[in-house]
């Protein structure tokens, strides 16, 4: 698996956002990760806890949002999330699809702690 | 507070794959990348197609697949600039490893760069290199299922090699029915069916990939 250059690239690609917004602390990340692209979501937060330690993102909580796999049947044009691995319309049976979603793999959004930020929500209990 | 990022995790990858290719472009160098499982045979395709096309173009290689230690001497025997990466426990091959081996080649002594991946059928398909061709290398032991059960990697290659066409008389393999899996999920995909024991089918292949150095040299 490629989780941990992936994880690599999610920390450098957070670090990097929350340093252009001045911020000191990194709470959460969030991630969009499609189906198909056979990424193990459990080993990235394990892999995120041991590399982003000493930066301003150690702690922070990875949030994933998975994106289904989509098809679309080049025979009866039939959009379809594939139940398995094996990529059957399940209208005409053809084996002809192609891919229209479940390829996503990017960053949505993180949460981050600035010095001017005005949400004291956020500092409850700590 | 909550930034906005929208950026793709695999976005750096990119960028250096699109550098690499622009410097393969550059020394009009085409570039192939082999893919498969442990075992189906790229080492042994790329030390016959060596042999064979040597005395017609010009041929590097950069090795990634761990298990080819011993297999990068046999390709430095056959007189071609060779470069092993050591992937370590890396699932692929990525961009940044291309870009430094790109810098140890002779590359204005190149016309034709083969890249052994690293035996895996579902983490390459993630990692653009800068190649031109994706090649995956599928062998008749491994079953007629492949392209099902793979179906990401089949989809974005642009050739498929079936492999070790002499075993077919001994295993349960239809290549009907590999052909119809295959051309299912990637109608354009350009099929070869060989035998890197025999020797059988490899001419069309030769001439694939002097028609592709063609292409780029002429261009
Ligand atoms: N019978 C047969 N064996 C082959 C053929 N091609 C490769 N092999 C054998 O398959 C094994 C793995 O091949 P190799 O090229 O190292 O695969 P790689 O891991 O994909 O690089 C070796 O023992 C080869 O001799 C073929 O066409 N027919
Ligand atoms: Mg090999
Ligand atoms: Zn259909």
């Amino acid at each position: 698996m490629h989780e941990l250059s992936i994880t690599q690239s999610i920390l450098d690609i957070s670090l990097d956002k929350a340093k252009a917004a001045q911020a000191y602390k990194i709470n959460k990340i969030s991630l969009v990760i499609g189906e198909l692209t056979g990424f193990v979501s459990e080993c990235v937060q394990f892999y995120f806890d041991f590399l982003s330690k000493d930066s301003i993102a150690d702690g922070a909580t990875l949030n994933f949002k998975l994106v289904a796999g989509e098809l679309r049947c080049r025979k009866c044009s039939t959009t379809f999330n594939p139940k398995d691995i094996m990529w059957v319309c399940p209208i005409c049976q053809s084996r002809s699809v192609e891919v229209i979603g479940g390829r996503e793999l990017y960053i949505e959004s993180i949460e981050v702690e600035t010095n001017g930020d005005k949400s004291p929500t956020k500092y409850s209990g700590s | 507070m909550e930034i906005k990022v929208l950026q793709n995790i695999l976005g750096a990858n990119e960028a250096i794959a699109a550098q690499n290719r622009q410097l393969l472009d550059e020394h009009k160098i085409a570039a192939i990348n082999f893919m498969s499982s442990p075992g189906a045979g790229k080492t042994s395709l790329l030390l016959q197609t060596i042999k064979n096309l040597k005395s017609k173009v010009k041929i590097g290689v950069i090795e990634g697949d761990v298990a080819s230690k011993l297999d990068s001497d046999k390709i430095k025997g056959e007189g071609v600039a060779v470069i092993q990466i050591s992937t370590g426990s890396s699932c692929s091959l990525e961009a940044h490893m291309i870009s430094l081996a790109l810098k140890d080649l002779p590359l204005t002594d190149i016309d034709l760069l083969f890249i052994e991946n690293v035996g895996n059928l579902i983490c390459p398909a993630e990692f653009a290199l800068g190649e031109h061709k994706k090649v995956v290398i599928s062998s008749v032991p491994e079953g007629d299922d492949k392209p099902t059960k793979y179906p990401l990697i089949f989809t974005e290659t642009d050739v498929v090699v079936i492999n070790k066409l002499d075993l077919l008389p001994y295993v349960d393999f239809n290549l009907n029915n590999f052909r119809r899996a295959l051309k299912g999920v990637n109608p354009k995909v350009k099929i070869f069916e060989v035998s890197c024991k025999t020797g059988e089918g490899l001419r069309n292949w030769y001439s694939w990939l002097l028609s592709e150095v063609k292409a780029i040299t002429t261009r």
